[in-house]
């Protein structure tokens, strides 16, 4: 079925496709069998599926920032930080229930991120890149500067520590897997706004969108904030998972590198692809935790191929370049004739007009 | 007088971080692409350096005449092995394939070096020092190298302006399209100007092992170095990224001055405060000057 | 001799056919213009003739050489410049540098810096501008002057006339004895039917991807050409 064939017909407008239904169906009973992991998995492999479920919050997130706004952050680490030691210093030091200081210590990363945004904002491209890097160092820097922090040795969590371990760890469990319910269902729902359908057009040509009026800066901001906070919410995870932060590891660059492998493995500019990648990046450090470092180069090899030969990633093979869609977030044009036909999106066209370039 | 001691060595500190800077640069001015794996390429020559001068013991001067060459070829290997399909590809695929061998070659030297560091010996030069009156003294080795790194940008300045394949190069930034109507093979001439950055790189980065401490992941700090040297200056102004790696070079020897623990954080506020008040660098303008 | 033969081509973009078993012949020394309106593939010929877009069927074939695949900067080297739609004068390099990157193929020949300045008066007074600060007849000229520092033995001049001033049009066609006098070969493509009637021997007229009609510029009637033309 051609476009000029159904504008001639009567035309329904459709969001959701028939796999976008069974992917409803398959993913519901596996959120009912995740809720129930603590009854049912040992307390090793509850803290496991933390750290996944931290990974697939900031792999959604970096794809809400590359995949949805075109920008590619290598300083989420700043946020992943501000969300690890406001957590612990809202709930040590204040004394504040630390599940209340979780969406507190959000918070304070969406406010903080919001200035920073002028700051990174100056740079586009590459550059935008690094300078979000060197913002990271930055808040890295002053925090080791900090006493009240633990300054360059870092702080532990206490607060839960009251807590019997068991109980402990199952609450951390149920904590990050809302929280992966929630990443991903706010990026879903911000990509199927109005909001969201400039985004793909700032994605595809950011000048054209702007001519449209689409307000870029405006929607690449709301980006920026929301993904510092998701990436917060990950960060606060990771410290009540390991109930310690210090400041060269929360605000490693390796947190960068892992996002943007888990994404481009996954598949960049899918709600699916993140999920899919984190998967794999979990799997494969796993796997090859015997062998050093050695995950890292294969993975950044496996993200430089995938980019250059497949850049739909893992998520663009399973799904016939996006022709299944667990989360219906595009309008497809459907003759009612033939309910279930799915239009074959056309993949992105490179830069055609230059053959030799 | 010790402070005027800490802007004279922060200048010559500028030079070196200028000769990290250039090679960023240049393949930002003619490519629009900006090489994450900047950085760690110096850290590779710097290991490169350590290796000849260490383990085959060549004189440590002469393994410059070595590394720049294995560098240039390496840039000229890998702009038409990866970079040149990542520019056709378009879109992020530039950024992700350079960060991509960023981490690759980083844990790759992690591999092979471990993470010790290092430091390339270079004999007595490397604490001979002019003595200007009591408090300050000029060291041989930062004021050689500060010497090279306004040769080198000179020397990439005049090659842009006045030779045939730089020329070729500022047309094909400006329109790669149309360079090729002129009988421009842009993937060649890209290839030769990330060979021409990545000897630059080999420079610095026997210069940067032979200053100091380095370790596989120093190409991170090195890379942040050069990006703001390049951003002070200004996008696409060589003699900017000279001034702007001054600038940098005198924040973080003043800022260690007021506490050694502030060097690397008064780099990176001058930085902010250049970022957030003079968006545009100190010194914006063409490449072609 | 013929020099240019190209032989039914088909060109697309993606899936928009823009050209319909086209077929040139140009023979050296002569002067060919090709007319149309807008749309009717004239540039879409010139692109595939500089190498910008490659023929999906037909072939090209440049003094007997086959050169359908040929990238364009290989084609330079062979003696095909092309003058671009919208001249794309570099815009950071000076007048002179624009020149001198036209040159970059070292291809020997009447062209040099000095024969260029004589041939447009224009160019020499700008030599020093920049790019970007040129007019769009001084822009023309450049781009022309560009072009001929390659030695072509085919120029391709798209849209010339395009946007500029009666009179600055003027200026610039009157340039051209001096390319073809130096027995550079042209091809220009045209939509002011009277300029190309003018500085042409032969004029071949496109409709919507297809030639319609071909003749001696002396030759032809006005209705001829009108119906051509307008495909009325």
């Amino acid at each position: 079925m051609t476009i000029q064939e159904s504008a001639t017909m009567p035309v329904k407008v459709r969001r959701a496709t028939k796999s976008s239904w069974t992917g409803l169906a398959v993913m519901t009973p596996i959120l009912i069998l995740l809720a129930l992991g603590p009854y049912i998995l040992g307390r090793g492999m509850q803290q496991n599926l933390v750290i996944l479920f931290s990974l697939i919050v900031l792999g959604t997130m970096w794809n809400l920032l590359a995949g949805y706004g075109g920008m590619v952050s290598i300083g989420q680490q700043a946020y992943i930080g501000i969300g690890a030691y406001g957590l612990v210093y809202i709930a040590d030091t204040l004394g504040i229930d630390p599940f209340l200081a979780v969406p507190l210590a959000v918070i304070i990363a969406g406010v903080l991120s919001l200035p920073i945004s002028f700051l990174a904002f100056r740079l586009s491209g590459g550059y935008f890149a690094i300078g979000t890097w060197v913002i990271a160092e930055v808040v890295k820097l002053i925090v080791e500067q900090m006493d009240v922090l633990g300054a360059g040795s870092g702080v532990s969590f206490m607060a839960v520590t009251e807590l019997s371990p068991g109980r402990r760890i199952a609450y951390v469990y149920w904590l990050s897997l809302i929280a992966v319910v929630i990443a991903v269902a706010v990026t879903y729902l911000l990509m199927r706004s109005r909001l969201g359908l400039g985004f793909t057009a700032i994605r595809d040509d950011s000048v054209a969108a702007g001519s449209l009026g689409v307000r870029v800066t405006r929607s690449k901001r709301i980006v920026y904030v929301i993904a510092g906070m998701g990436c917060a919410l990950a960060g606060s995870m990771i410290a009540a998972n390991t109930l310690r932060v210090q400041p060269e590891s929360i605000f490693s660059v390796e947190y960068s590198a892992f996002m943007i492998f888990i994404v481009v493995i996954g598949g960049i500019g899918t709600i699916e692809g993140p999920i899919v990648g984190a998967i794999v990046f979990f799997a494969l450090q796993q796997w090859l935790s015997d062998f050093g470092l050695w995950y890292l180069v294969i993975l950044g090899l496996l993200a430089i191929i995938i980019t250059l030969v497949l850049p739909r990633g893992i998520w663009g093979l399973i799904s016939g370049n996006g022709k299944i869609r667990l989360f219906p977030v595009g309008y497809r044009l459907v003759n009612p004739l033939e309910r279930f036909s799915l239009i074959k999106e056309k993949a992105p066209v490179g830069d055609g007009g230059a053959p030799n370039a | 007088m010790e402070w005027l001691n800490a802007v004279l060595q922060g200048i010559l500190l500028g030079g070196l971080y200028a000769l990290l800077a250039a090679g960023l640069s240049l393949m930002f001015g003619v490519m629009r692409i900006v090489n994450l794996a900047h950085g760690v390429l110096a850290v590779v020559a710097a290991y490169l350096g350590y290796f000849l001068v260490d383990k085959l013991s060549v004189p440590a001067f002469l393994c410059i005449v070595i590394v720049i060459p294995v560098m240039a070829g390496i840039g000229y290997v890998l702009q038409l092995g990866l970079l040149n399909p990542a520019i056709a590809r378009g879109g992020l695929a530039p950024i992700l394939v350079t960060f991509g061998l960023a981490v690759v070659v980083t844990n790759l030297l992690q591999q092979f070096f471990s993470a010790d560091t290092r430091s390339i010996q270079t004999g007595a030069i490397a604490t001979d020092s002019i003595q200007i009156n009591d408090e300050i003294a000029i060291g041989v080795f930062p004021l050689v190298t500060f010497i090279v790194g306004v040769v080198v940008i000179a020397g990439l300045q005049t090659y842009l302006s006045r030779s045939r394949t730089g020329r070729a190069m500022r047309a094909a930034s400006d329109d790669k399209d149309a360079a090729q109507l002129m009988g421009i093979d842009n993937r060649r001439i890209y290839a030769i100007a990330t060979a021409i950055a990545l000897g630059v790189v080999g420079l610095a980065g026997v210069f940067l092992g032979m200053r100091t401490q380095f370790s596989p992941t120093y190409g991170d700090a090195t890379l942040i170095f050069a990006f703001e040297a390049v951003i002070i200056g200004g996008l696409g102004s060589l003699w900017g990224t000279l001034i702007g790696g001054v600038v940098l070079g005198i924040a973080q020897a003043v800022g260690a001055q007021i506490n050694p623990a502030y060097g690397i954080l008064a780099g990176n506020l001058v930085f902010l405060a250049i970022l957030a008040f003079r968006p545009t660098g100190l010194l914006q303008k063409a490449v072609n000057s | 001799m013929t020099l240019l033969k190209v032989d039914s081509i088909d060109v697309h973009y993606g899936d928009f056919q823009a050209l319909y078993g086209v077929s040139v012949s140009v023979a050296a020394g002569e002067t060919l213009a090709i007319i149309g309106a807008n749309g009717a593939g004239k540039s879409t010929l010139m692109k595939a003739l500089a190498g910008l877009m490659t023929p999906t069927a037909g072939s090209i074939a440049f003094e007997g050489r086959d050169v359908t695949a040929m990238p364009s900067f290989k084609r330079v080297g062979l003696g095909i410049a092309l003058t671009p739609e919208g001249r794309r004068i570099f815009p950071s390099l000076s007048v002179e540098e624009n020149l001198l990157v036209g040159g970059h193929t070292r291809r020997k020949g009447p062209w040099n810096l000095a024969s260029v300045y004589e041939a447009f008066p224009l160019v020499a007074d700008r030599k020093d501008r920049i790019g970007i600060h040129l007019s769009g007849g001084e822009q023309q000229a450049v781009a022309i002057g560009r072009a001929l520092m390659s030695n072509p033995s085919l120029l391709l001049l798209d849209e010339v006339s395009l946007g500029l001033a009666p009179v600055v049009v003027e200026q610039i066609y009157a340039a051209l004895p001096a390319i073809t006098g130096a027995g550079t070969t042209v091809l220009v493509v045209e939509q002011d039917v009277n300029q190309a009637l003018k500085v042409s021997d032969r004029v071949q007229c496109m409709l919507e991807g297809r030639t319609v009609l071909e003749g001696a510029a002396g030759t032809l009637t006005r209705d001829q050409i009108a119906t051509a033309y307008f495909g009325i």
